[in-house]
């Protein structure tokens, strides 16, 4: 459904782009996932035919973004990452305003938005603008999805959101990809990856890696070890200061660490108990998307 | 007993007949790490406005370092540090120009300001981006100088709201490295953030739902009291009782 190759893009001297190529099949959820200022937006804008790449080739439901660019937008939905609807328009007003727009009426496609706008529909009469940022998101999404479109673009749709609407947000997606909807979705929560079909790392303009998420936690080559201790920080600096501990980060309640081969999980142990730390555990765990990132990042 | 410095006591807030802020009490240690959580529309920016001095409580009282949320709200201004995701630094101002203003509005003397530039652009490992625009600086350089910044004045609190949002991986910890060595030097944090694991490493943590504190201890006792093994289940289990939308 959206085939890239080698798309560049500069601003000035700043690469937001470095080459990108990849494929989104029919029926995907596809994450691209990576933090503020890696490209995702540029790349989002490109693919929805709102800016033109500097090179690289790319096309969306079999039509070129540059030569048939009035044909695709017929097609695809797109939500930015800022709020861009209507503020002066009630919530009932945009829906309808956005299904006009594209030839069409609430009533033909309101199965696909149904779900969704049932939940702000006690608020119709309400002027978007006066919406809560919960409310906002999910009246962007009827819009985007009012004409029917084959593919979703949905540009850091969580951002800033709490981790309970985050959830009940991919729930809904879910069931947008059941009704056939190729989804493409960047988010900036390394722990939506798992929600995807397959994602892409992205960082400073490239993608370091494109896989199904359970492929590049395998491919992750080390083990993990989780590490916890009666004090924290200290634990983290005490890590740190040891030769052959090869990374080592916070990850919430418990310490993400690597180490080379000759360090036994005992010699650990007895170092850390000489540096005054008590209750310590250490126990092989599976890596996670941020631990991938992180080892990505740093090659 | 430690020193109290964030004291809030049956703090209120309407909004016409809307009550954003609904009867909260908590009191803030120095030193301390204070997770302030809360689904979006939960009324934690309500509340730490008022904290910060921007909004008037409909009723109940705090003080702040020391100070009337409602009566000093000008000493309370100069005694906290503010930052947040999306303000905290001018873009079209250079690196040291940022902190020369910064320092400037909190009442700081020139030659401090002078000195102390120095030694932060130092630390930072900024002195050669001193000349540098902030907007072209990487995403996660502005939010280490942001927050630099927002310390710079030697805060008895600092406010961070979502600070980390939108951050590397990588720099999301050295991130909250920083909160630490901030905490270590008597800084009190008062911190709100979407990522659970974040939660982890606050002292304390409050969670907010429909505008009244429904859960505030420490992460394990959290976890203990609520049986299960990490924070994020605490905050989902609370947080679905939530009634407002």
């Amino acid at each position: 459904m959206v085939i890239t190759e080698n798309i560049t893009k500069k601003y000035g001297t700043i690469e937001a782009l470095k080459g990108v190529t990849f494929n989104v099949d029919k029926g995907e959820i596809f994450g691209i996932i990576g933090p503020d200022g890696a490209g995702k937006t540029t790349l989002f804008r490109i693919l929805v035919t709102l800016i033109l790449a500097d090179s690289g080739k790319a096309s969306v439901v079999g039509l070129d973004v540059v030569r048939k660019y009035r044909k695709i937008r017929r097609h695809i939905g797109y939500m930015p990452g800022k709020f861009a609807l209507y503020q002066d328009m009630t919530v009932e007003e945009n829906l309808k305003f956005f299904a006009t727009l594209f030839n069409t009426t609430v009533d033909e496609n309101y199965h696909l938005v149904k779900d969704i706008y049932i939940q702000i529909e006690p608020f119709k009469k309400r002027r978007a603008g006066a919406l809560s940022g919960g409310m906002k998101q999910k009246l962007a999404l009827c819009c985007a999805l009012i004409h029917k479109p084959e593919v979703l673009f949905l540009d850091e749709p969580t951002t800033g959101v709490d981790p309970i609407s985050r959830k009940e947000f991919w729930e809904m997606l879910k069931r947008l990809k059941a009704q056939g909807i190729t989804i493409l979705v960047s988010t900036p929560y390394m722990d939506e990856a798992t929600m995807c079909d397959r994602i892409a790392l992205i960082k400073d303009g490239i993608f370091m890696k494109i896989d199904s998420p359970a492929e590049i936690i395998s491919a992750y080559g080390e083990t993990i070890w989780a590490v916890r201790g009666n004090n924290m920080p200290r634990l983290l600096k005490n890590l740190r200061e040891h030769a052959s501990v090869t990374s080592s980060f916070a990850f919430g309640n418990v310490h993400h660490i690597t180490v080379n081969k000759d360090l036994a999980v005992e010699a650990l142990e007895k170092y850390l108990v000489e540096n005054n730390n008590t209750d310590i555990e250490i126990y092989p765990i599976k890596p996670n998307i941020e631990d991938c990132y992180m080892q990505l990042s740093k090659k | 007993m430690d020193e109290i410095v964030i004291n809030v006591e049956n703090l209120s807030k309407k909004f016409a007949s809307f009550t954003a802020v609904d009867n909260i009490s908590f009191g803030v240690t120095k030193g301390e790490i204070f997770g302030f959580l809360g689904a979006n529309g939960a009324g934690k920016t309500t509340a730490m406005r008022m904290l910060c001095g921007l909004s008037k409580p409909t009723s109940g009282k705090a003080t702040v370092a020391g100070f009337d949320i409602s009566k000093e709200t000008e000493k309370v201004k100069r005694n906290i540090g503010y930052m947040s995701q999306k303000f905290s630094l001018y873009e079209d101002l250079k690196v040291w120009e940022n902190i020369r203003l910064f320092g400037g509005i909190y009442g700081m003397k020139s030659n401090e300001i002078k000195l102390k530039s120095e030694q932060l652009l130092h630390t930072l490992g900024f002195a050669n981006e001193r000349n540098m625009l902030v907007k072209s600086l990487p995403l996660g350089w502005k939010q280490k100088l942001a927050f630099s910044v927002s310390i710079f004045h030697k805060p008895k609190i600092v406010f961070l709201d979502e600070p980390t949002g939108g951050v590397d991986p990588a720099t999301r910890r050295q991130f909250w490295e920083m909160i630490y060595d901030a905490a270590e030097q008597g800084i009190t944090i008062f911190v709100t953030t979407h990522y659970m694991d974040e939660a982890e490493y606050c002292n304390r943590v409050s969670i907010m739902v429909d505008g009244k504190i429904q859960a505030l201890d420490t992460p394990n006792n959290l976890k203990q009291q609520f049986n299960v093994n990490n924070m994020d289940s605490v905050f989902s289990g609370l947080a679905r009782t939530a009634k407002r939308t």
